[in-house]
Parts: structure tokens; C-alpha cells; sequence
């Protein structure tokens, strides 16, 4: 099977050397999504400082699209502020990419949920840190 | 080292000798078998009457009881539904397994709309079926059983004798798909009780689109209605101008099959072996899906826990083996031979199978044995998967809480 016939150059390279794998410590914006039965699931970890992403991590256990997306995800949102990472779509993995199969279109969505959802901890967590309380979760 | 190929589930190669033997019917000999008039259609004749006959002598059967065919898909299709309407008012009841090719699967769906009741046995973890729940699945409204010879993704081997002799005992016509098993296995359709089998060419080192089916003419006569019409041909039940270098090239890849078994069998079972105690010292938590001896001496599948298939095949770069079964790696959906016996989805999601053949080398197995151990542990080092099993097996089992 041409496995690799199917994906661009710059889809290849991030699968074959990824960049930013790895964990986020100590940090609450950190999410993974998809579904492992589906053999689709993204970890995102951010560390945000100072209203900035200042550093993200990912971990993949997924297709070549899904790795690449992952990694691309990574360097994309590296220095942005949370207005920015609200407007992050899947398009702009996509279009970073130079585009995915259609079939795997699906991959860059779960980078943007992966997103979505780290966000939404990042901010639980700070919201329930400037009422005072200790998370009791 | 050049583009390994270890998918010989999926197609082999054409052995030099079978294309020798068949490249004469592409030209000087290249008449049309249903010619009576001249030395052309003659000649062509007389070849494939060699080669039905070579054919049957394999299958310890009668050359009148070979029909050429494109494959085994057409011959599955052709014996089953041919069977099911040769039966209407006599019985509506099919019988077949969860972990059969969907060149059998589809056709017994398509038959449920035609009216068919279908009962599709369950496997057990090693991809066997329990022939007492074949027992009693049979009533007196059963007309077919299909059973496949050897799985084409595990390659476990049913026990067809006990099949076919169950099947003669309750008067049930059996059909077996053994494209994955003809020529890498005995077949003997006497003393196995088979009624109909289906092979291919292109899985023993033949050519694509040439196959046959086995239709028993005695003990009983099997009837079929064909499926296409237009001309005499395969006794009416195959019409059209007959593939003679296809077929010919079906013959002398079965003869050298046949005549290499004892030696081929044992080679690539050596090799595989190899292969699989090669990556099972080298890489943790693999699983080995089928039956530990019912096997197809040159398959071998695995399942690399956490992680992905597919990027697991594209890691290995010069290394063509296939994650499920080919004609669905397209589909994300996991495989349902692995899911019919067992496996959870997401192992499933991690399988690959190596299909082992006649031209691969000691050296390209230990080639391939390296280059799956580092690509595993690459991918493993990226998968949150490996890292949360990592993680809470060992000693302490860490919760990370948000805080400020």
C-alpha cells in the first residue's frame, strides 16, 4: 500500500520528524480528545503565561495526517494569545499543511478541539483560582 | 535495501516459470478455445483441457468438475447465489462465519434481500468456529454452508474435513473460499467433503483475474443457475471466450505449488517464526492474533498496543504489509475478522499483517524485524497511550489536579 503517495511533502515531515512532542507538566491547559477504538486520539498541553501560549507539547495515537496535524498545531499557536487561540480553526492546520486528503480532513479537527478543550480547562481553572477556592476535583 | 514486499495475502508475484508458460497463449497460441474450425481454437482448446485437468488432479476431483472463472470473488458469488436459487422452494437457510472474506460476507447480505435466512456463526479468539454450533445450526431448511479454507488476515485454517463430513452427514451442500489456501495447504475435496471451492490464481503466484470454482458432479451433482448468460461455455455455467494464458498460468502456478508445498511450507514457516520472535524480543506488549498451529504457515498478525496502524505502515517505509485486510484500508473502521474474535477496537486499530511468500529472504525478515522494532518505539514515544499505560502500571500512579 503507497501509504505515503497519498500526503504532501510537508505532511511527511512533520510525521516523520514531529515537532514539539512531548507533555506539559503542572499545567491545567492540557486536553486529549477523539476516541482510541476510532484510532484518533490528540493530547495538547499549553503552557500559557502572561495571557500567551509560551510553550505546547503534543502526543498522537493516530494516522500520519493525525502526527503531522499535531505537531503542525504546536508551532502554529506557539506565541498566541487566548483571542487568537479562540479564533484557531482546523483550516488553519489544513492550510499550514498544504492540505490532507479528504478522508483526513477529520485530524485537523481534532487539533482544533484539542484546543477548545485545553482552553476551556485553562480557563475553569483560572476562574476558580480567582474565586478563591482550591479546585476540589 | 530496495522495497520489501511482505503482502502475499494480497497478491503474490507472477513466478518467472508460470509467465513463461503462459506468454505462448498471448501470441503465436493465442486462439480462441471455443474455435472448432482451425488449428488456432484447437491448440487453445488443448491447453485448457491440460490445465483443467492439472487443475483437478490437485484437487483430487474431475476435470469436468472445474469452471474457470475471473477469481475467487466470481466464484464465491457464483457459488453461493448459483447454489441459493438452484434450491428455491427446497430451503431458503445459509449458513456462514463472522470471519469470512466480504467476497462471501456481501454476497450472503445480498442474498438476505433475495429472502435468504443467514446465520452467521461466531468465531472463537483464535478464529475458529465451533463445529457443534455449526451442528446445531443446521435444519432441514439449510442449503449451503460457507466456510472459508484459511483466513486471509490471521490465517487460521477451519477444520474443513470436520465441516465437510458434518455437511455430507446432514445432506448440506459445502462451499469453501480457499483462495488464501489452495496451493499452501493440502486440499482434497474428496476426503474433505467439499461440494464447491473457490480459488485464485493471483494469491499462488499466478496471474490476476484467473480463477476457478470446484462444482461437484457426484455424491451429489451440485446444480447451480448461473449468473451470466450468453454462450455455451464452462457448460453453461460461466459463459464468455475463456482466459486461456489466465488459465494456464492458474494451472502452472497450482503444479508448482503442489510440487513445492512440503519444502515451501517449511521455509516460510521457519521464517515466519523468525519474524515473530524477532519483534516479540524486541518489542513489549505485541500480541500475536490467530490460532497458534491451525495457520497459514507464512501469515503472521500483530497487534502493537498504543499504537496507530497506519502509522505504524508508514513508518515502515520500505516495507509493504497491511494493517486489516487491503481491500478496507481505506476505511478507518477496524478490521471485523480481529473484532469477530475478540480483539477490542482499539487493538484492532493497532494491527498489522505480514504475509510472507516465495521470494522473500532470510535477511529481508531480519531487515524487517529491525525496522518494526524502531518504528514501534518511535511511535510508542509519541502516543499519549503508551504514556497513560506507562504511566498507571507504574509504581505510583500520579493525578495531576489544576492548580494555580
Amino acid at each position: 500500500m503507497a501509504v505515503a503517495g497519498r500526503y504532501n511533502e510537508v505532511v511527511l515531515d512533520h510525521y516523520r520528524n514531529p515537532r514539539n512532542v512531548g507533555e506539559i507538566l503542572g499545567s491545567p491547559a492540557v486536553a486529549q480528545v477523539g476516541d482510541p477504538a476510532s484510532g484518533d486520539v490528540l493530547k495538547i498541553g499549553l503552557r500559557i503565561e502572561n495571557g500567551r501560549v509560551i510553550e505546547a507539547r503534543f502526543k498522537s495515537f493516530g494516522c500520519t495526517a493525525a502526527i503531522a496535524a499535531g505537531s503542525m498545531t504546536t508551532i502554529l499557536i506557539q506565541g498566541m494569545d487566548l483571542a487568537a487561540l479562540d479564533r484557531f480553526s482546523n483550516q488553519d492546520v489544513v492550510a499550514a499543511l498544504g492540505g490532507l486528503p479528504e478522508s483526513k480532513l477529520h485530524c485537523s479537527v481534532l487539533a482544533e478541539q484539542a484546543i477548545r478543550e485545553a482552553l476551556r480547562r485553562y480557563r475553569e481553572a483560572s476562574a476558580s483560582v480567582a474565586a478563591g477556592g482550591a479546585p476540589c476535583r | 535495501m530496495a522495497s520489501i514486499y511482505m503482502d502475499n495475502h494480497a497478491t503474490t508475484r507472477v513466478d518467472p516459470r508460470v509467465l513463461e508458460a503462459m506468454l505462448p497463449f498471448f501470441t503465436t497460441e493465442f486462439g480462441n478455445a471455443a474455435s472448432k474450425s482451425h488449428a488456432f481454437g484447437w491448440r487453445a482448446e488443448e491447453a485448457v483441457t491440460r490445465a483443467r485437468t492439472q487443475i483437478a488432479r490437485l484437487l483430487n476431483a474431475d476435470p469436468k468438475e472445474v469452471v474457470f472463472t475471473s477469481g475467487a470473488t466470481e466464484s464465491n458469488n457464483l457459488a453461493l447465489v448459483g447454489a441459493f436459487e438452484a434450491a428455491a422452494g427446497r430451503g431458503e437457510h445459509v449458513i456462514t462465519g463472522a470471519t469470512e472474506h466480504p467476497a462471501v460476507l456481501d454476497v450472503v447480505a445480498r442474498l438476505e434481500a433475495r429472502g435468504a435466512r443467514v446465520t452467521i456463526l461466531p468465531v472463537d479468539r483464535t478464529g475458529l468456529i465451533d463445529p457443534d454450533a455449526l451442528r446445531r445450526a443446521i435444519t432441514d431448511r439449510t442449503v449451503l454452508v460457507s466456510l472459508m479454507f484459511a483466513n486471509n488476515e490471521v490465517g487460521t485454517i477451519h477444520p474443513v474435513a470436520a465441516i465437510g463430513a458434518l455437511c455430507k452427514e446432514r445432506g448440506v451442500l459445502f462451499h469453501t473460499d480457499a483462495a488464501q489456501a489452495a496451493g499452501k495447504v493440502p486440499v482434497d475435496v474428496q476426503a474433505m467433503g467439499i461440494d464447491l471451492l473457490s480459488l485464485s490464481a493471483h494469491k499462488v503466484y499466478g496471474p490476476k483475474g484467473a480463477g476457478a470454482l470446484y462444482v461437484r458432479r457426484k455424491n451429489p451433482r451440485v446444480i447451480l443457475e448461473p449468473m451470466l448468460h450468453g454462450g455455451g461455455h464452462e457448460r453453461g455455467l460461466r459463459p464468455g471466450t475463456l482466459n486461456v494464458p489466465g488459465i494456464v498460468g492458474l494451472a502452472a502456478a497450482l503444479e508448482i505449488a503442489r510440487a513445492e508445498m512440503p519444502l515451501e511450507a517449511r521455509r516460510l514457516g521457519a521464517l515466519r517464526d523468525r519474524l515473530q520472535e524477532g519483534i516479540l524480543a524486541r518489542v513489549e506488549d505485541v500480541q500475536v492474533n490467530g490460532h497458534p498451529t491451525a495457520r497459514l504457515p507464512h501469515n503472521l498478525s500483530l497487534s502493537f498496543a498504543y499504537v496507530e496502524g497506519e502509522a505504524l505502515l508508514m513508518a515502515l517505509d520500505d516495507v509493504a504489509v497491511s494493517s486489516g485486510s487491503a481491500c478496507s484500508s481505506e476505511k478507518k473502521e477496524p478490521s471485523h475478522v480481529l473484532r469477530a474474535m475478540g480483539l477490542s477496537d482499539t487493538q484492532a486499530q493497532t494491527s498489522l499483517r505480514f504475509g510472507l511468500g516465495r521470494f522473500n529472504t532470510e535477511q529481508e525478515v531480519e531487515h524487517v524485524i529491525g525496522r518494526v522494532a524502531e518504528a514501534v518505539a518511535r511511535l510508542r514515544e509519541i502516543s499519549p497511550l503508551y504514556e497513560m499505560a506507562r504511566r498507571t502500571t507504574g509504581a505510583q500512579v500520579t493525578r495531576r489536579i489544576p492548580t494555580s
